[in-house]
């Protein structure tokens, strides 16, 4: 029997309260359980975490690299977004 | 613990692909080449050519099965520890190798390699890995050895890859290079009791620095004008430096340490050279080094034999993990329905 039913999960730590959980690595596990258990056991020996999450990778929709241009482009010729391409006299404070 | 240059002759892997380049094909080429150029790194769903992709899983791959057997030879000293202490510290560090083998197999599996196919290849003796698991450990002071050389070494290739082209495989080695430094440290101060022990203790540290000098000098690889991949692998920005670079580094670090144990190289050639700065040693003897490869070391058959065992072993657990898995997610449908 190999593992073929084990599923790839996607593990993510959150390395302390106050931070975002942030991917780490992932593993294959028989079900969500075991993936926390064994997340536990290879990605947190040695303090690097508080709380875990295990994603089935296969619930992930990611975005196609091929499609960068199409997408982030559109946001480099906007500079109105960005609070530099306001101009304030100096005279104004705190703004 | 390790990758190394294991192909002494070319393979297809990093072979000019025969057939012609399309025009799209060379524009993408050109494309991952700037960026690699850039130092961008390069992420398991952009395109690579196929070289790039084969020389990965390889590599990734070895080294994956080179963490997993290289629990083997210290794993064998667990029960025998002479301390609680050394026996925390090598059960952490076995420990670890295991973590260290998973990371990279995930890594390999992102350029679309399943696990199971990776396994397949350690248990059918296709695959390689480090040609240093291959000697036996048969007193106490080889697990100083080990960690002081063996990973010594390791340590000296591991860094410049967590600088890697290939995102995964960097993120990878960062987080062993991290886990690393404590094996080093732990072998040495090892080595350092023995040294400074009883007279048998010191002869016991002497005799495994003698057996595992030379296999650590050939876990760099062959020398740079036998090492087929290199001048590719540097292009892809897979490696940052020659095996000979790294294997003088190496050798420059830990003379003085073997000084300060009061133990002596089993190198009668070995010299400083106040002129370069740097240690001249004597040739390495690559014969054992290609017999091992081909499968003849002294431990060749008793590692991959030990591999099969722990895999057909813990059947009835992966049967198990599966059965439980599915009667959890049974109870779990009965209760919601």
């Amino acid at each position: 029997m190999d593992r073929k039913d084990w599923p790839l999960f996607e593990i993510f730590i959150r390395p302390k309260n106050g931070l975002s959980h942030k991917h780490v690595g992932s593993l294959h596990a028989a079900d969500a359980r075991m993936a926390l258990d064994n997340a536990r056991d290879v990605y947190t020996r040695r303090g690097e975490g508080v709380s875990i999450w295990a994603v089935p990778a296969a619930a992930i929709a990611a975005s196609d690299p091929s499609d960068k241009a199409s997408l982030f482009e559109p946001a480099d010729d906007k500079v109105y977004r960005h609070p530099t391409f306001y101009d304030i006299p100096a005279d104004v404070k705190n703004i | 613990m390790y990758t190394q240059g294991l192909d002494a002759k070319a393979e297809q892997g990093n072979q000019p692909s025969p057939r012609l380049v399309t025009e799209e094909e060379g524009r993408l080429q050109q494309g991952f080449q700037d960026r690699v150029d850039a130092e961008e790194k390069i992420e398991p769903r952009d395109w690579m050519p196929d070289g790039y992709r084969r020389t990965l899983v390889r590599q990734i791959s070895q080294h994956a099965h080179s963490e997993i057997v290289g629990m083997l030879p210290e794993g064998n000293w667990i029960t025998r520890a002479p301390t609680l202490r050394r026996k925390v510290a090598l059960l952490a560090k076995v420990q670890d190798e295991g973590g260290h083998g998973l990371y990279l197999y995930s890594a390999a599996e992102t350029l679309g390699v399943s696990r199971d196919e990776l396994i397949g290849q350690l248990l059918s003796g296709k695959a390689k890995y480090s040609s240093i698991f291959n000697y036996p450990t048969p007193t106490w002071a080889d697990i100083g050895a080990i960690g002081w050389l063996v990973d010594g070494a390791a340590i000296m290739n591991q860094v410049p890859l967590c600088r890697c082209s290939y995102g995964p495989y960097a993120r990878a080695m960062v987080r062993i290079c991290r886990e690393e430094s404590f094996h080093q440290r732990q072998g040495y101060e090892l080595m350092l009791a023995l040294a400074q022990g009883t007279p048998e203790q010191k002869r016991m540290a002497q005799d495994a620095l003698n057996r595992w000098w030379w296999p650590s000098l050939m876990m760099f690889g062959p020398s740079d004008e036998q090492s087929a991949h290199s001048s590719q692998n540097m292009a892809w920005k897979i490696k940052r430096f020659s095996n000979d670079e790294l294997r003088q580094r190496f050798v420059d670090a830990t003379v003085p340490q073997a000084e300060f144990l009061g133990l002596s190289i089993p190198d009668p050639d070995l010299r400083f050279n106040a002129d370069t700065g740097h240690y001249e040693f004597g040739a390495i003897d690559w014969t054992e080094f290609n017999e091992i490869l081909k499968g003849n070391g002294p431990c060749n058959r008793e590692r991959i034999e030990a591999r099969r065992k722990a895999w057909d072993d813990g059947a009835w657990v992966r049967e198990a993990a599966v059965a439980h898995a599915a009667k959890r997610k049974q109870r779990a449908l009965k209760k919601a329905g």
